[in-house]
C-alpha cells in the first residue's frame, strides 16, 4: 500500500511537470489551431535564464535563497515571454492566412533555431542547476513521502490551471480568445484585434512555460539545450490525450500520462515507460478521437 | 576530350611511378588504420600521432632490424564495409602488421582479411569482448581492456570489497550501458551475489522516482547503473532526496568530472570504475610531453594505448628478428615490454595482461582511485 502511494506521488509529480508545459501547447492550439513546436524551447530558455540570473545573483549579492529564486523566476518569465511574443511576430503572424501546414513547418524551424541559438550562445554540455527552492522544514528528505520541490510543482500546476481557466472565462481578453477560437473571421468583424489576441496568447503560453522550466530544472538538477525537445514531446502527447485546445484537458491528460508511466514503471518495467504512455494515447484516441475532454468538432459540410 | 584523356594518363603514370617508388622493399611497412574523419575522428587521430611519434623515435635510432619503418595511414570512417576495403588496401601495399582499427565493428570486419594475409593487428581501442574471447582471430591483439573487464572489476568490488550480496542493476538501454549491465549481472551471479532488480530506464525522462521506489522496495543493498553521467546525476540526486541511502556504483561513462560538477554534493561517495590511472608512469609522461612539443596540444583519446601498441609491435618485430606474421605474433605473446601502462605482455587470446580497471570514488568533489 505504501509502495502504491509512492507511485501515485511519483505519477502526480510527473503529471504536473508535463502539465506545466502542456498548458502552453493547448492554449496556442485552442486559439490558433497551431501546434507550436517551439514551445519546449521557450521552456528551456526559461530554465537557462533562471540559471544565469540566479547564478549571477548568488555570486554578486547576499540575498536570501528565496529572494534569489523569486527574482530569477521573474526574469525567466519576462525573458521567455519576450521570446514568445517575438516568435509569434516573426514566425507565425506573417503565415496566419497561409495553410496550417506552413505554420507548422515554421514552428519546427523556430524550434531548431532556438535550440541551436542556446547551444551556440551557452554550451552543449549539461549544466548543474542547484535547487533554489528552500526546503520546507516539515518535509524531511527520506521521511516524508514528498519533497519540497515536488510539492511546489504540484501546487503550482493547480494554481496555474485555475488562474488560466478564470482568465479565459472572465476577463475581456479571455473572452476575445474564446471568440477567436470559435470563429476567427466573425471575431474580427465584431472588432476583436487578432494581433493583440495572438500576442497575449503567446505571452501567456510562454509565461507558463517559463514557470515550468524553472521548477522542473530545480527538480531535475541539470539542464542543457535539448531538454525542451524531450519534455515538449511528452507534454504534447499529454495535451493531445486530454483534448488539445482544452485547458483542464491538458492537465487531466498530463496526470493520466504521468500515472500511466509511474505505474507502468513501478509494476511492470521502466524500460517500457514510453510505450505505456503511447499505448494509453492510442487507446484513448481510438474511442475518443478528440481526446478526453476535447470538444467534438462537427465537420462542416 | 583529348586533353582530359591526357591528364588522366599523366595522373595514372604519376601514381604508378609513385607507387613503385614506395614499394622498394627497403622499409618495413606498418599500417595505421582507424577513423580519421567524421564525428568519431577524435578517437582515431591520436592513434596516428602516437604511431608517428614512436616510429620517428625508432627511425632516429636506426629503425628495426636495420631497416627504416614506414607508416601507411588509412581511414575506415569507423564503418565495417569501408574497413574491409582499407584492410585489403594496406595488405596490398605490403604492410607487415597493423595498428588498428579504432572501432570494434570495423575491426571485426577487417580481421578476416588480416588473418588470411597472416599479419597481426593490434587495436588501441576496440573493446568488444568476443574479438579476443571467441578465438576466431588468433592474429588479433589489443592494448585496452575489453568491455567486460570493467564489469568484472565492478562485481568483484561489490562482492569482495563492499561485501554486499543483494544488487539492483539499472541501465540506459543503450549499447554501452546495457552491455556493461549485462556483463555485471553475469559476473555478480557467478560470484554468488543476487540480482534483485534488473531494469532499463528511459533516457532524458524528467523524473525517476517510480523506478527508484522500485529499487527501494527490492531491498537491494547497492545500486549498479550502466550508462552515462546525465542520467546518473539525476538518479543520485533523486535517491538522496528520497532518502534511498545505498551505495551507487557505475561505469566509465560516469567516471567523468562533468558528473561531479552536475550532481554537486549528491555525487559524494559515488563509486565508478575507470581505466587504471597511469598518469604517474614516467613513460606515459614522456609520451605526453613529446606530443605537446610536437603537436602543441594535449594528447587525445587512446593515445597511450596506441603508443603502447606501437612499441609492443616494433619490439616484437625486433625480438622475432623477422617480419613474418606468425613470428611477430609469437614474439608478442612471449615477451614483456615497457609501455606507458607499465610492463605488459599479451595472453593467448590477445588481451593485454597487467592492464585494466580500478574503482574510483567521489571524495570531496573529485574522483579518487581506491
Amino acid at each position: 500500500m505504501e509502495y502504491f502511494l509512492q507511485l501515485v506521488l511519483a505519477g502526480l509529480t510527473k503529471g504536473s511537470i508535463y502539465a506545466l508545459i502542456a498548458l502552453g501547447y493547448t492554449m496556442v492550439y485552442g486559439v490558433f489551431k497551431l501546434i507550436n513546436f517551439a514551445h519546449g524551447e521557450i521552456y528551456m530558455i526559461g530554465a537557462f535564464t533562471a540559471l544565469i540570473v540566479g547564478g549571477a545573483l548568488q555570486i554578486t549579492t547576499d540575498l536570501a535563497p528565496s529572494m534569489i529564486f523569486l527574482i530569477s523566476l521573474v526574469a525567466a518569465i519576462f525573458f521567455s515571454a519576450a521570446h514568445g511574443a517575438t516568435m509569434e511576430r516573426i514566425a507565425y503572424r506573417p503565415l496566419r492566412q497561409a495553410p496550417r501546414l506552413t505554420a507548422l513547418i515554421s514552428a519546427i524551424g523556430m524550434s531548431l533555431i532556438l535550440q541551436n541559438y542556446v547551444r551556440l550562445a551557452q554550451t552543449s554540455d549539461f549544466l548543474p542547476f542547484h535547487s533554489m527552492i528552500p526546503d520546507i522544514p516539515w518535509l524531511t528528505p527520506g521521511v516524508s513521502p514528498i519533497t519540497t520541490t515536488q510539492l511546489t510543482i504540484v501546487v503550482t500546476t493547480v494554481v496555474v490551471m485555475i488562474s488560466l481557466t478564470l482568465f479565459i472565462k472572465f476577463t475581456k481578453m479571455g473572452k476575445a480568445m474564446r471568440a477567436a477560437a470559435q470563429d476567427r473571421i466573425m471575431a474580427q468583424l465584431v472588432g476583436i484585434d487578432m494581433n493583440r489576441v495572438a500576442t497575449y496568447t503567446f505571452v501567456i503560453g510562454s509565461v507558463t512555460a517559463a514557470i515550468g522550466g524553472v521548477l522542473i530544472a530545480n527538480h531535475m538538477g541539470q539542464i542543457n539545450f535539448y531538454i525542451g525537445f524531450l519534455a515538449g514531446i511528452k507534454a504534447f502527447v499529454a495535451a493531445v490525450l486530454g483534448g488539445i485546445g482544452s485547458i483542464p484537458g491538458a492537465v487531466l491528460g498530463s496526470f493520466v500520462l504521468g500515472m500511466a508511466e509511474s505505474f507502468g514503471a513501478g509494476y511492470i518495467s521502466s524500460a517500457y515507460e514510453d510505450a505505456f504512455a503511447f499505448i494509453i494515447l492510442i487507446i484513448v484516441l481510438i474511442f475518443k478521437p478528440s481526446g478526453l475532454l476535447g470538444r467534438n468538432e462537427v465537420e462542416k459540410v | 576530350m583529348r586533353k582530359i584523356a591526357l591528364i588522366f594518363t599523366l595522373i595514372l603514370v604519376g601514381t604508378a611511378l609513385f607507387a613503385n617508388g614506395a614499394d622498394d622493399g627497403e622499409t618495413i611497412k606498418i599500417a595505421v588504420v582507424g577513423v580519421h574523419s567524421g564525428n568519431l575522428a577524435s578517437y582515431g587521430i591520436p592513434t596516428v600521432k602516437a604511431a608517428e611519434l614512436v616510429v620517428a623515435d625508432w627511425n632516429a635510432k636506426g629503425g628495426v632490424l636495420g631497416r627504416q619503418i614506414e607508416l601507411i595511414v588509412e581511414d575506415d570512417v569507423c564503418k565495417a564495409e569501408i574497413a574491409a576495403n582499407s584492410a585489403a588496401l594496406v595488405v596490398g601495399k605490403g604492410a607487415v602488421a597493423v595498428i588498428g582499427h579504432t572501432c570494434s565493428g570495423a575491426t571485426k570486419s577487417a580481421l578476416g582479411i588480416y588473418k588470411e594475409a597472416g599479419i597481426p593487428a593490434i587495436s588501441p581501442s576496440a573493446t568488444n569482448p568476443p574479438l579476443t574471447q571467441s578465438g576466431d582471430y588468433p592474429n588479433f591483439f589489443r592494448t585496452i581492456a575489453p568491455d567486460d573487464a570493467q564489469a568484472l572489476t565492478v562485481s568483484s568490488f561489490i562482492v569482495d570489497q563492499l561485501g554486499l550480496k543483494s544488487v539492483a542493476v539499472l541501465h540506459d538501454r543503450q549499447d554501452y550501458g546495457k552491455g556493461f549491465a549485462d556483463f555485471t549481472v553475469s559476473y555478480l551471479e557467478k560470484q554468488g551475489a543476487e540480482v534483485v532488480l534488473y531494469e532499463g530506464i528511459t533516457e532524458g525522462a524528467v523524473d525517476y522516482s517510480a523506478v527508484l521506489n522500485k529499487v527501494a522496495k527490492s531491498d537491494a543493498q547497492v545500486l549498479v547503473y550502466g550508462g552515462y553521467h546525465p542520467e546518473a546525476s539525476k538518479l543520485v540526486q533523486q535517491m538522496n532526496r528520497m532518502g534511498l541511502d545505498i551505495p551507487f556504483v557505475s561505469d566509465d561513462g560516469v567516471k567523468d568530472n562533468t558528473f561531479v560538477e552536475v550532481a554537486g554534493k549528491d555525487s559524494e561517495g559515488v563509486y565508478a570504475s575507470g581505466p587504471m590511472d597511469t598518469t604517474d608512469n614516467p613513460m606515459n609522461q614522456e609520451a605526453a610531453e613529446k606530443h605537446r612539443s610536437e603537436f602543441g596540444e594535449e594528447p587525445g583519446a587512446y593515445f597511450p594505448n596506441a603508443y603502447a601498441a606501437t612499441i609492443a609491435l616494433l619490439t616484437a618485430i625486433e625480438n622475432a628478428n623477422s617480419t613474418e606474421g606468425q613470428a611477430i605474433m609469437d614474439a608478442l605473446r612471449a615477451n614483456y615490454v615497457d609501455t606507458p601502462f607499465g610492463n605488459i605482455t599479451f595472453d593467448e587470446k590477445g588481451d593485454t595482461t597487467g592492464m585494466g580497471y580500478s574503482i574510483y570514488q567521489v571524495q570531496n568533489g573529485e574522483y579518487v582511485e581506491l
